[in-house]
């Protein structure tokens, strides 16, 4: 076994544990932190497919962002695992494992149909990571689905930015609220 | 496979860099802690040694002997983990900041800038798990104050190192620092560079900023139940960070090892880049010993209101030079 197999096999290894114990962790926070190195073996994996760009930009978006909002919500709900523990119904485990199956089987259907012999020289392949040949392929090939991308994030925003505003006085609905959180 | 140039020279200059570092975090609080005394006209410490240049290391001995103590109530394997990635990121960020012409701290990757802003993406976490960690109030209160600010401020903070890639058209420090910039440019980043300093204040949880350890409410915030080597690493990772962002500071704002003659004598880049980096200390601590600290909806209400816009704006001014002037 060369040593980039077995380097493959170790974050391999190390990223498929830790998605287990996101799985099984009963301790939101841990389940976090084990996504965290979820997150950060697939950068790895990203780098030594010579994928600097996409490696970084996994860390920056994934790692310095989405998980410190996660952690950043569980602990302003509160420390107590009772609230993240699913109300448990005889036909939950039934429900989960049918749906896991469906998942992994829609995964494995898309990921065989993609499966092809290596072209002539995967040279030309591993330059598909580096800033300029995303930046290019984004800004020509893929500009449609890009400024789409762009607009449903603008879109979510301002919803955001709806939901957060305080309520107007004149909405009834939003004054029996305020008059119900300040205890009158 | 070459090993030398694979493994053994990267690690000696990994060795050198973490040396050089935890020196200069030694020094730095005695550094802070005579420059406080200077502008309190008081004389700081001068007892341990002469001028009190010994007094680090005392701290040192005296951090290393305290008794370990891990309290009941934690969680363990986090509260342990927390100074680790706390330490972490300060010292790997240095990875790819440029200390001598053609000569990179470890390794000149192309993706430079994006390094800094990945490892600047995580340097939170430290705080923010030993917050939560400790499973006290007062910590928790920092560690939720820290990770607000540490996402409030990363934005403008990022969308300045995109005006600074856009006119620079690298992702490279190292060719960041040797192209020749006009001198419009020079004067369009200094305009913005008062700014950038905010955030970088707020990312390393500095005085003004220093809301996650607000002694006077919240006894010393995220690290209130540490004690000891593991308070010390804290302590470490804050300090580190301020020589890191200095030196990404003086990078991209101040021409890094550039200065008259380091072209020619290699050996004077690392000597430009260390009195820039001493001058960018000083700020720090200048600020520190004059603003006061802002109310926390003051915090957040000046980094989107303020700090996020102006930023986007030099973004497309920066875009606009580009194309038009360059």
């Amino acid at each position: 076994m060369s040593l980039s197999v077995l380097f493959f096999v170790l974050v391999a290894g190390v990223s498929l544990a830790a998605a287990v114990g996101v799985v099984v962790s009963r301790q939101p926070v841990h389940s976090a932190l084990f996504l965290l190195t979820n997150f950060a073996m697939l950068a790895v994996l990203y780098v030594t497919l010579a994928a600097q760009f996409l490696a970084a930009v996994q860390v920056i978006v994934y790692a310095g962002g989405i998980v410190v909002l996660i952690l950043f919500v569980i602990m302003l709900i509160g420390g107590d695992t009772n609230d993240f523990v699913a109300p448990q119904r005889s036909w939950t485990r039934v429900t989960a494992l049918g749906l896991g199956i469906l998942l992994l089987a829609g995964l494995l259907y898309s990921f065989a149909q993609r499966l092809q012999p290596l072209p002539p020289n995967p040279e030309d392949l591993v330059q598909g990571g580096v800033p300029q040949a995303v930046g290019t392929a984004l800004f020509t090939r893929f500009i449609l689905p890009f400024e789409v991308v762009a607009f449903l994030l603008l879109v979510a925003l301002i919803g955001a930015l709806i939901l957060g505003r305080p309520p107007t006085s004149d909405d009834p609905e939003a004054a029996l609220l305020q008059q119900d959180s300040t205890g009158r | 496979m070459d090993w030398l140039n694979l493994l053994v020279y990267p690690a000696v200059r990994v060795l050198v860099l973490f040396f050089v570092l935890l020196t200069g975090f030694a020094y730095l609080t005695w550094y802070e802690r005579k420059l406080l005394a200077r502008f309190q006209v008081r004389y700081g410490p001068n007892r341990a040694g002469r001028f009190g240049l010994l007094q680090p290391l005392a701290d040192a001995i005296k951090a290393l002997f305290k008794e370990e103590i891990v309290p009941d109530h934690v969680d363990r394997p986090v509260y342990l983990l927390a100074p680790a990635l706390a330490i972490v990121p300060a010292l790997i960020i240095w990875a790819v900041i440029p200390v001598a012409k053609d000569f990179p701290a470890v390794a000149d990757v192309p993706i430079g800038i994006l390094w800094i802003l990945a490892v600047a993406g995580i340097e939170g976490y430290g705080v923010i798990l030993a917050g939560w960690s400790s499973n006290n109030n007062y910590s928790l209160l920092g560690a939720l104050r820290s990770s607000a600010q540490m996402i409030s401020y990363e934005l403008p903070l990022g969308i300045f190192l995109v005006s600074i890639l856009v006119l620079a058209g690298t992702f490279s420090l190292v060719e960041l620092v040797e192209m020749s910039r006009p001198w419009w440019e020079w004067l369009w980043l200094w305009l913005v560079f008062p700014l950038f300093f905010i955030c970088i204040l707020a990312e390393t949880n500095r005085s003004p900023f220093d809301l996650p350890e607000t002694e006077n409410e919240l006894v010393a915030g995220f690290q209130t139940e540490y004690g000891g080597m593991k308070f010390a690493l804290f302590f470490m990772a804050e300090y580190i960070n301020m020589i890191t962002t200095s030196a990404i500071m003086a990078t991209l704002f101040f021409g890094g090892w550039k200065g008259p003659f380091a072209d020619q004598y290699v050996w004077l880049g690392p000597v430009y880049l260390f009195i820039k980096v001493v001058a960018l200390l000083f700020l720090f601590i200048w600020v520190r010993a004059s603003v006061s600290r802002p109310r926390w909806d003051q915090l957040m209400r000046f980094s989107w209101q303020f700090l996020l816009p102006v930023s986007l704006m030099h973004l497309m001014g920066s875009a606009v030079f580009t194309v038009f002037l360059k």
